[in-house]
């Protein structure tokens, strides 16, 4: 039963590789053995942290939502469409991928604020007041994920094979029958790896989030904000919460698996 | 109605100039080379594809008329077309495929449902309707294709290399099975395809395309009798012979017999190659199988070649060299006898 490759690994890249996997992994063990276990019930029944993490799974649910109904459209777009300047559209919407959270953050206050464009005028004329309202939670994990399912949708888009379109208009379908019956479809398997990318990233967020949303329980004090106050007061705390988002995301990872941890399922 | 369709797309090198015309029930094969227009063409017809000139009509219903600014989109064409790799959408069952270009157009879903059926029984797929694309054999697959294209009724029928990718044995029933829907079909068929074969099997009328211009016209015989072009004549000489197959012989519709190496029975073509078949002015020495009286009919040189037509029991098209043309002093006119090996003939399914 010996079924050895034929070229091993060199020791010059197996050494590092070696090192790289203990600087992922020993992190997370080490959260994991500092973890008061027994502790662990009685500070996940704390009624705060019920309602950071209520709070996340909801403002990072809604945010997938609307970069669900925004995003896709906007990969298709980026996907599909011949018109020019569609490059430099490609390069403003992926931006936040790449921008620091918190000069995200800083950005949605300078046009959302009370002082800001559009929120001044939004004051103005229905009183509605963006900034440090879990609408603001939502709007700043929506910022921040979005691109993640754009890319991955348009990904999803170029690699489908759009022939299968010719073929719905020789059946009689116009464009926008096509993107409901065929090409969504078709690109389904894209868009639900999107949206979990999405999800999770939104989960995560911080800097955006507390720039301009604040960190006040119950209204804006997500997962991520709630540990990091944790750590300064009740470092326990904010371990338990750690291994609670460290939980949620392996979950994700494991719904992901087939499509991210083997590589075949890529190409849908 | 008439399809008629005169249309010019600049193609890379060469534009692609075509002018065709397709009677109702008829059915018209576009025969070329890889890259001569042909799916340049049919995407032009089916309206995936503006082109830069001419009119496409069906009847007095213009669908594209680039002058007066005229481009009715594909959707809005009352068209069903066949691609090669049948293009059924995987996320659908085969019933909901067929049912599908009769739901875009408004038909309620039960009632497209129960037409979806009707027309995968009439394929032979009436048990496989539940079912996914990937669970369809190639050949089951693009029987479905034909059927999800035929359901709406259309006005053209268009079919884009629709047997290239069956591997050969489901080619000859498929094959087979698409003359006869082919028949019944009412409207105009335009089929595109590389393979002389189909063309001689399916068609009414070909024309042969070369690099983006039809370079001749007529019905299979015709084409195949007096070829243009050396690249005609190479491409589509065959003669297929319509007959009833009884083991390893073949009595011909038209009268004679041939015999052949494998055994069939029922209805076939038979296709004899014209560099197969050697004419002698005297009845061959020997026993050959196949030997036939005729008389030369024409004589066309192309290349070192002269495609010879024969007339007789056995109406044939020989191949022969130029001097053994010259040696045998064939004229037209002149009696001559033809043999074939009989493991030279092939035998399709009809």
């Amino acid at each position: 039963m010996r079924r050895r490759r034929e070229t091993g690994v060199p020791a010059p890249l197996l050494v590092p590789a070696a090192v790289a996997v203990a600087f992922l992994v020993l992190p997370l063990a080490g959260l994991l053995v500092r973890t008061p276990w027994a502790d662990l019930p009685a500070q996940l029944a704390e009624p705060a942290v019920g309602q950071a993490l209520r709070l996340s799974l909801v403002s990072a649910t809604l945010a997938t939502g609307v970069s669900l109904l925004l995003g896709v459209p906007l990969a298709w777009v980026l996907a599909r469409s011949r018109a020019r300047g569609r490059s430099v559209l490609r390069a403003l919407v992926t931006v936040p991928l790449v921008l620091p959270p918190v000069v995200g953050g800083v950005a949605l206050f300078l046009v959302l604020g009370r002082q800001g464009i559009v929120g001044r005028w939004l004051d103005e004329a229905f009183g509605v007041t963006i900034p440090f309202t879990t609408t603001a939670v939502v709007i700043a994990e929506t910022f921040v994920a979005m691109p993640f399912l754009v890319i991955s949708v348009e990904g999803a888009l170029r690699a489908a094979d759009t022939r299968f379109e010719d073929a719905a208009a020789t059946l009689g379908a116009d464009r926008w029958t096509t993107f409901r019956r065929v090409t969504l479809p078709l690109v389904a398997p894209g868009v639900a790896a999107g949206a979990v990318l999405c999800w999770a990233r939104a989960l995560g967020e911080f800097g955006a989030t507390i720039t301009f949303a604040g960190n006040f329980p119950g209204t804006t004090q997500t997962m991520p904000l709630a540990v990091y106050l944790e750590l300064q007061s009740d470092p326990p705390a904010a371990i338990v919460l750690s291994v609670l988002l460290l939980a949620v995301s392996l979950g994700t990872l494991l719904l992901l698996r087939d499509r991210w941890l083997t590589r075949s399922g890529a190409a849908a | 109605m008439t399809l008629t369709a005169a249309v010019e797309v600049p193609r890379g090198a060469f534009t692609v100039a075509l002018d065709v015309a397709v009677a109702p029930g008829e059915v018209l094969a576009v025969l070329g080379p890889n890259g001569a227009g042909k799916s340049t063409l049919l995407r032009v017809l089916a309206g995936l594809l503006p082109p830069d000139g001419g009119r496409v009509a069906v009847g007095d219903d213009v669908w594209d008329d680039v002058a007066a600014g005229v481009h009715v989109p594909a959707h809005e064409r009352r068209l069903g077309m066949v691609f090669q790799d049948h293009l059924l959408f995987p996320h659908l069952s085969v019933t909901e495929n067929v049912a599908f270009g009769l739901r875009t157009r408004g038909v309620r879903r039960a009632e497209a449902r129960a037409a979806a059926r009707g027309w995968l029984a009439r394929v032979g797929l009436g048990e496989m309707g539940d079912r996914r694309p990937a669970q369809l054999s190639g050949g089951q697959a693009q029987r479905a294709a034909l059927a999800r294209a035929l359901v709406g009724d259309p006005a053209v029928l268009l079919l884009d290399e629709p047997l290239s990718a069956l591997d050969a044995r489901t080619r000859l029933t498929v094959r087979a099975e698409l003359r006869h829907h082919l028949a019944d079909y009412p409207g105009s068929t335009v089929l595109v395809t590389h393979d002389p074969v189909d063309a001689m099997a399916l068609a009414d009328r070909v024309v042969v395309v070369e690099d983006g211009r039809v370079v001749q016209e007529g019905t299979p015989a015709e084409v195949s009798r007096h070829p243009r072009t050396d690249y005609v004549a190479r491409l589509v000489g065959l003669s297929l012979l319509p007959g009833t197959a009884e083991g390893t012989g073949v009595r011909l519709d038209g009268g004679g017999r041939v015999a052949v190496a494998e055994a069939a029975s029922g209805p076939v073509f038979v296709a004899v190659r014209p560099e197969s078949v050697a004419l002698y002015l005297a009845r061959p020495e020997g026993s050959p199988r196949n030997v036939w009286p005729a008389r030369l009919v024409s004589a066309t040189p192309h290349g070192a070649t002269v495609r010879c037509e024969l007339d007789g029991e056995v109406p044939l098209v020989a191949d022969v060299t130029a001097t053994a043309f010259a040696e045998l002093g064939l004229a037209p006119g002149v009696a001559v006898w033809a043999t074939v090996k009989a493991s030279e003939v092939a035998v399709y399914a009809r």
